[in-house]
């Protein structure tokens, strides 16, 4: 009796062990883990845009590796990186470990994503980011290129680019004000959210508004989950500010936008809101975020190039709103993974880094090419710039989002005029214009 | 700027007395720490935004319907989960603790983690001073008077009231004299969570909804009780607005620093425990009871 029990229990422990232990028979398929805070936004975004990308890979019979074709296989992994850096690296170790994945895309905060990044880099998976915006993303790469080689920023440009376009917008924007309502020198009000990534961007503001001929009104830094900014809207108006440059990435940006509608304070408002980038905004402002103009990747009515429209016409009949630059997951999948394995011919990730790094390719959101830095290290950094990565400025107006920027732009003197098909022009807040005009 | 602060103080101090009192009230009466306590402010929040929006019911009916129901649920919760383990002081906190997560991801599937808004009740503001506020500020601040009035009353001028403040001072001799403790626990529980879910009704027009916002309102909530002195009313109240008004203070007078405000304010209620540990009006020997 005790020989046959103890003979049970070791046929029990064998076959527990071999279901575990082996991978499942059958054909397999190329394992993309998802990452990302999936009960927000951001989340939703990245798995929707990988959806979408292996929802029509797979219908085409999937992605040529060698001489056999493999469907795309997602796994959706929760970071819960609002709440907890923990859980995110906890995320990303079980893709790796109890997933096996062969590749992840996404992410959203810096903060996670530089620890989720040295997960992924100890298990040599290629990760593309689609959502954080810190450079020492990229610089990793270039300081430690055997380790972090196999990381790529997706989207967004990185905040320092971000920066600069916002500063070009606000240019722009400085330069309609100062032209319609006879303002002789602009006066900028500097709001930014306290967290990481909007830390570099107070002395960069600091530094550039007196080349332009403005001047700086004030900074702030609210929280980021603040609910009521009362205080800084009253201070902004009182410092007499005629433009307020917004870095927000989180829940203030509503507030700041619904308030400053309601108490019509005489300021435009130009920068980056994330909220504002996406169709609940006018919900949650209870329509008063009206004229707010933002950094964006997408716009239903403006193509970057002739991916864009079907890519966003597509998204939106599949998932019933515009998508978010963390839908940039679609690109990082159906654009750089995908033909950088068919050509490749493996899954191998050593061989596919050396094949996306020197790829210059279209995407849905303009064209990708990677930077070295001034050593000439690789960064896997994305480049900015006309023809390339230059993301779009969007303003409110009646309740829907339209394109605003950029509009005849020219980079530099020398550059030819960019306007994109769709965009339209800024349009100033009626109570501003009234405040102002003479 | 002045007048910007006081407004603001005034505005968050009374949201934090609302709060904390109810949280004072079960804590004085019953010895319950409901960690769940702001839990139930972000469930009243919702319920006004599912029956303004999803059902199209006027939205200061959505508010008293709300209230009800967030009382209701919080009387059951008491009942299946708290009750039971009354007398386990650190089981308590941990289920209250474990109830308020549930409560959160429960919102969180429902409703996902989109901010969410529901209209003011009155649009618009007015000026004093130059200095603009919104008819909706002053409502809230109203409400908030009138319901922190309506408690005063009910705990001074009734015979409830008297119950309730007799258990909070001495449980045992309140039972002793025919007060039937367990059940001034309930009602007191029931009064507490109704607090809360006013708290929500009066709020939500200035504030935006989303499944973590019962969060930051619990660290100051608990820092004003312990501020004020655990379990004193009085102290709730006092503590609510030097807490309020500090954190107005350190948005107007240092912009850069607005996201500093609940570190003050924590700061200010650490100083004045380091001077006296039982808190303003607390009580500093147990046998004082």
């Amino acid at each position: 009796m005790n020989r046959r029990r103890i003979l049970m229990t070791a046929l029990a422990v064998f076959f527990l062990v071999m279901t575990i232990s082996f991978p499942a028979l059958g054909a397999k398929t190329i394992k993309i883990g998802v990452i990302g805070p999936m009960q927000f936004m951001q989340g939703k975004g990245h798995w929707n845009g990988a959806t979408m990308a292996a929802e029509e890979i797979n219908a085409k019979g999937g992605v040529k590796v060698g001489n056999k074709k493999m469907k795309i296989e997602l796994v959706k992994a929760d970071s819960n990186e609002f709440l907890n850096v923990t859980d995110a690296t906890n995320a990303m170790e079980l893709l790796a470990t109890r997933e096996k994945v062969d590749f992840i895309v996404g992410g959203f905060r810096s903060e996670a994503v530089l620890a989720m990044q040295d997960i992924a880099m100890d298990y040599k998976k290629i990760f593309i980011g689609c959502g954080a915006a810190h450079p020492e993303l990229c610089i990793r790469v270039a300081k430690d290129y055997d380790r972090y080689k196999y990381w790529f920023r997706g989207t967004p440009i990185n905040s320092k680019f971000l920066v600069r376009t916002s500063f070009i917008q606000m240019a722009t924007v400085g330069a309609i004000l100062k032209k319609s309502l006879n303002i002789p020198k602009v006066r900028v009000a500097v709001v930014a959210e306290k967290a990481m990534w909007a830390d570099p961007l107070i002395p960069a503001a600091e530094g550039f508004l007196p080349k332009i001929g403005m001047e700086l009104a004030g900074v702030w830094r609210p929280s980021p989950v603040a609910t009521d900014v009362m205080a800084e809207l009253s201070a902004i108006q009182r410092e007499g500010a005629h433009l307020i440059l917004t870095f927000f990435s989180s829940s203030v940006g509503i507030p700041f936008a619904r308030q400053a509608g309601e108490l019509k304070i005489p300021a435009v408002q130009v920068g980056i809101n994330v909220e504002a980038q996406k169709d609940g905004f006018w919900q949650a402002t209870q329509g008063m975020g009206n004229y707010v103009m933002t950094l964006n990747t997408y716009n239903r009515h403006v193509e970057v190039n002739e991916l864009t429209k079907p890519f966003v016409e597509r998204y939106i009949k599949r998932f019933g709103e515009t998508p978010t630059y963390n839908a940039g997951t679609y690109d990082a999948i159906f654009y750089t993974l995908a033909p950088a394995i068919e050509q490749a011919g493996t899954l191998d990730a050593d061989k596919l880094v050396s094949i996306i790094e020197t790829r210059d390719y279209k995407v849905t959101s303009g064209r990708i090419a990677y930077l070295k830095d001034a050593e000439g290290r690789p960064l896997h950094e994305i480049k900015w710039g006309p023809g390339y990565q230059t993301s779009l400025g969007v303003q409110w107006q009646d309740g829907k989002t339209v394109g605003v920027w950029p509009l005849k732009w020219k980079a530099t003197k020398e550059a030819p005029e960019i306007t994109y098909k769709g965009i339209v022009p800024y349009k100033i807040a009626p109570w501003v214009i009234e405040k102002y005009k003479k | 700027m002045l007048l910007d602060i006081i407004i603001s103080g005034l505005i968050s101090g009374s949201m934090y007395a609302l709060l904390a009192i109810g949280f004072s009230l079960i804590f004085g009466v019953a010895r319950i720490v409901n960690i769940a306590h702001t839990a139930f402010y972000m469930l009243a929040a919702y319920g006004i935004y599912f029956g303004t929006y999803k059902l199209g019911i006027h939205p200061v009916v959505s508010m008293l319907v709300s209230v009800i129901l967030v009382t209701f649920l919080g009387l059951i919760a008491y009942k299946l989960f708290i009750d039971p383990i009354r007398e386990h002081e650190a089981a308590v906190l941990i289920a209250t603790i474990a109830l308020a997560i549930a409560m959160q991801e429960i919102m969180l599937l429902i409703f996902t983690g989109s901010y969410l808004s529901v209209p003011a009740l009155i649009k618009g503001y007015f000026s004093i001073f130059s200095v603009k506020v919104f008819y909706q500020q002053l409502l809230t601040f109203g409400a908030a008077l009138l319901i922190l009035a309506a408690l005063w009353i009910l705990l001074l001028k009734t015979k409830l009231g008297l119950a309730i403040r007799s258990t909070a001072e001495d449980r045992e001799v309140a039972n002793l004299m025919g007060m039937n403790e367990s059940r001034v626990a309930m009602i007191t529980m029931g009064i507490s969570v109704g607090l809360a879910g006013l708290t929500g009704a009066v709020i939500v027009p200035l504030t935006i909804l989303d499944p973590l916002m019962w969060m930051h309102p619990l660290i100051m909530m608990m820092a004003v009780v312990v501020l004020g002195g655990l379990g004193s009313i009085k102290g709730s109240f006092v503590g609510a607005y030097i807490l309020g008004f500090a954190e107005a203070l350190v948005v107007f007078l240092i912009p850069m620093g607005a996201f500093l405000k609940g570190s003050v304010a924590l700061s200010i209620m650490i100083l004045v425990l380091l001077i006296r540990p039982e808190g303003l009006f607390g009580i500093a020997f147990e046998e004082e009871r």
